[in-house]
């Protein structure tokens, strides 16, 4: 039996069918059980590393011999005289066609079986923006990207070289040229606006009078995070970082009324439907905020407050039943190159109901303490003035009166 | 007149040229040769690519298993991996040394060097660069940032730590992370000497194309991988010298005390003396350098695609024009899109809105030259060499790699 016909043999194909099926579930089932929960015993992880190892090393033992013997056959035929032998032209157009099936399942694959790996559900009133904005562009690009490899791929398998044919002389062709510049900056176009539209909703918001934002300042260090919240007054007051001290680690300069009522929060807890504003500092290096859930990143950087307005949809209860995990917590992280410290430097995010949040604000603790008062020569206080959680102006003047009354 | 004359010279120059002694360190090290010297480059390219793997490898293994120790890691590493785990300051100092070799050392050099250094001489019909001293000179600076961004293993503090962006305040102060003592300095100097470098070679490439072609080769009968040569040489001219400018900058900020990157810092409850600087101006340098350098990599590779799938597919490459004014397209418009990797920075929203515009508008040009590909091969008489499948590989990737930049 010549070696083409042992190749042909249906037999024989079925055979290595079987063979490959064999060794993948094997390979599958290694892999299963390396991944089950035993003891912590490096020797596993050397054994999974060298499998593949040499998995792959027989692979391309493997090729190599298949490619040697079907080279000893070619020139075998040719010493008798006989014809060519193997086609290789007809070979790899053929592996073109494959691939190109092979690789428009995959991405099918990927996209059902991975796509809702992508992201996380969005908690946020402009992630949905977002969201839709990247389904759009993820839909045009992938039409795109099926058609032109189809074009390729089917190009490459059609056109296949043959003695019989010549090549089509076609050097330029305006019209065609002229279309396919035009249509792509028309369906850009398309993307640019809507895309202006959705950065302008994000970045450029007129205030609603009547939901104003709950201001909350984020300050990033190496390698954590400190949340001040606004006090009654609803206005973070000032800083400055040459008053930064052991005991005022955020330089907060009390000097400033509306820093007194300043309160310090563990954990970022904001109220569902409320627009929120952060402003986020940094105090050594740049940082980067980012709450995937939310759709908000935007880098810390010292010596430049930046702004972000974002408004939650989506209480972490209400995403606990949307996940079906109980243990589910919003977080922020940080997402930008730090230091040492950085895969660790994150924070608790919890969105809760209006009440729960003035529940929760009512409980925190001023920045402001006795020693700090010393510091700044402030009245020694028997109480710290307790926040009523309403951020409306009214409130604030009352306030701010009782802060003044404190202070004489 | 002038391309006439410098082609008669080099005529006479080749006459002389059997006379000379070639000795082994003449022929081979400091050659003058654009043939050698495109070797050379070829071959501390790939020596540079199996280090960076190999420093992939290291780190990758760490974040596949991070729960885990790794015994042989500590007999590489030493004290930077005791236990056989990475520590995270060396973890980063990995990652950015990859990511500088692999962008800066293999893909600019490795690549657009090799093959502009082998192919234009050959492919415009001179005899030589323009100034092969000059070409030996750029290799030999290029060895030497090599040679030192290695050498920053095997100092105390480690090597650079702070990404391959090395955004300042960073990497402006050894307090924020051990890699931004010497290692830091070591990865500015080595960068200084591989622009310089690149500026070298850039000015070479410019001059021989534009006056060594040979007779009856105008501008419009170059080949499309000379065009793609003859552009990258011209974005790497004009983007290289302003990363240099923020190099030197940064060196300031770090030896000498100024201000231009640093603003209100306090490190733990230490108060830095620096103001009115700004980190993001660093980041703007960096990417305006950073985004032409996308297209530094990526262009050799599309002229060299076009002219094999041409030659293949046993048809003239389609669209000839479009295809050269869609090459002065991307390199126009590399300029003014670096922005789009600061959107998240900080910068103003607005300059955010502009630079998603034109990042868009440079699609167009790519999707041109796709297309063109494909009628390249429509109805041509395909020859799959080696050459052709990893040209349309190129075209494949070059797509699939593009459509994820629009999104």
């Amino acid at each position: 039996m010549s070696l083409r016909k042992f190749i042909t043999n249906k037999t024989t194909a079925a055979l290595a069918v079987l063979l490959t099926v064999f060794a993948n579930t094997s390979a599958f089932a290694q892999d299963a059980a390396a991944a089950a929960p035993k003891a912590v015993d490096m020797s596993e992880v050397y054994r999974s590393v060298i499998f593949y190892t040499l998995v792959f090393l027989a692979v391309c033992l493997f090729i190599t011999i298949v490619g040697k013997a079907l080279k000893v056959y070619e020139l075998s035929q040719q010493a008798q005289g006989k014809a060519e032998g193997i086609n290789w032209h007809k070979v790899n157009a053929t592996l073109f066609a494959v691939s190109l099936i092979v690789g428009l399942y995959g991405l099918y694959w990927e996209y059902t079986v991975h796509g809702g790996m992508l992201l996380p559900d969005a908690a946020s009133e402009h992630g949905v923006k977002i969201d839709s904005m990247l389904n759009l562009t993820l839909i045009l690009t992938t039409i795109v990207l099926v058609v032109t490899h189809i074009l390729l791929f089917g190009f490459s398998y059609i056109y296949k070289f043959s003695p019989k044919r010549k090549a089509y002389y076609y050097p330029h062709n305006n019209t065609i040229e002229k279309i396919w510049t035009i249509i792509p900056a028309l369906v850009l176009t398309v993307l640019v606006l809507m895309g202006f539209l959705t950065w302008r909703s994000i970045f450029f918001k007129t205030e609603d009078p009547n939901n104003k934002p709950i201001q909350i300042e984020v300050t990033s260090e190496q390698f954590k995070w400190s949340i001040r919240y606004p006090g009654a007054d609803g206005i973070v007051g000032k800083r400055n970082y040459k008053l930064t001290t052991s005991s005022n680690t955020l330089g907060i300069d009390f000097s400033d009324l509306k820093s007194r009522d300043d309160l310090m929060a563990d954990e970022m807890v904001i109220p569902v439907g409320r627009p929120v504003k952060l402003l986020l500092n940094s105090k050594d290096v740049i940082h980067s905020f980012y709450m995937p859930h939310f759709r908000v990143q935007l880098n810390t950087v010292p010596g430049m407050q930046t702004i972000f307005e974002f408004t939650p949809t989506v209480t972490t209860r209400d995403m606990q039943e949307k996940t079906n995990d109980p243990n589910f917590k919003y977080l922020f992280y940080c997402a930008k190159i730090c230091g040492g410290g950085h895969y660790n430097m994150q924070k608790d995010v919890r969105v809760v109901s209006e009440k729960e949040y003035e529940e929760w604000l009512a409980k925190q603790k001023t920045f402001l303490n006795d020693d700090l008062r010393k510091q700044f020569n402030l009245p020694v206080a028997p109480a710290p003035v307790k926040a009523v959680s309403d951020s409306s102006a009214k409130d604030s003047v009352v306030v701010k009166n009782k802060t003044l009354a404190l202070n004489k | 007149m002038s391309t006439i004359a410098l082609h008669d010279e080099h005529n006479q120059d080749h006459n002389d040229h059997g006379h000379h002694k070639e000795t082994l360190i003449s022929k081979y090290i400091f050659s003058q040769d654009h043939k050698m010297i495109a070797k050379q480059f070829l071959i501390t390219g790939i020596i540079m690519a199996v280090i960076a793997m190999f420093l992939s490898i290291l780190f990758r293994i760490q974040l596949a298993w991070p729960d885990k120790n790794f015994p042989f890691l500590e007999t590489f590493l030493g004290k930077w991996a005791e236990g056989g785990r990475i520590k995270s300051d060396f973890y980063l100092a990995l990652v950015t040394i990859h990511g500088t070799i692999m962008v800066f050392f293999v893909l600019t050099a490795g690549l657009s060097r090799t093959f502009s250094n082998l192919l234009i001489p050959l492919q415009v019909g001179a005899r030589d660069m323009a100034s092969p001293f000059l070409n030996m000179l750029s290799y030999w600076f290029f060895f030497t940032a090599c040679v030192i961004m290695m050498g920053s293993f095997f100092i105390q503090t480690g090597p650079a730590a702070a990404g391959w962006t090395v955004y300042p305040p960073l990497s402006a102060l050894p307090t924020a992370i051990a890699g931004s003592g010497l290692g830091m300095t070591l990865w500015l100097i080595s960068m200084i000497l591989f622009v310089a470098s690149s500026l070298m070679g850039g000015i070479n490439y410019v001059s021989t194309i534009l006056n060594m072609r040979t007779k009856g080769m105008d501008l419009w009968k170059m080949p499309l991988t000379i065009w793609a040569f003859f552009l990258t040489a011209i974005l790497g001219i004009l983007s290289f010298p302003v990363l240099v400018a923020g190099v030197v900058l940064l060196i300031f900020d770090r030896s000498f005390g100024t201000s231009f990157y640093l603003s209100d810092i306090v490190m733990g409850t230490n108060i830095l003396p620096n103001e009115g600087g700004s980190p993001i101006l660093w980041q703007h340098l960096f990417w305006f350098l950073g985004h032409p350098e996308v297209y530094i990599v990526i262009m050799p590779a599309m002229g060299i695609s076009s002219e094999v799938m041409s030659v293949n597919a046993r048809k003239p490459i389609f669209g000839y024009h479009a295809m050269v004014y869609s090459l002065i397209g991307i390199t126009v418009l590399s300029f003014i899109v670096w922005g789009h990797h600061m959107f998240v920075t900080g910068m103003n929203p607005l300059l955010g809105g502009v630079f998603m515009v034109t990042t868009l508008i440079i699609a167009v040009p790519s999707a041109v030259k796709t297309f063109n590909w494909l009628a390249t091969l429509w109805r041509g008489n395909i020859r799959f060499t080696p050459a052709m499948l990893y040209a349309i590989g190129v075209v494949s990737f070059f797509i699939s790699g593009g459509l994820t930049g629009i999104l």
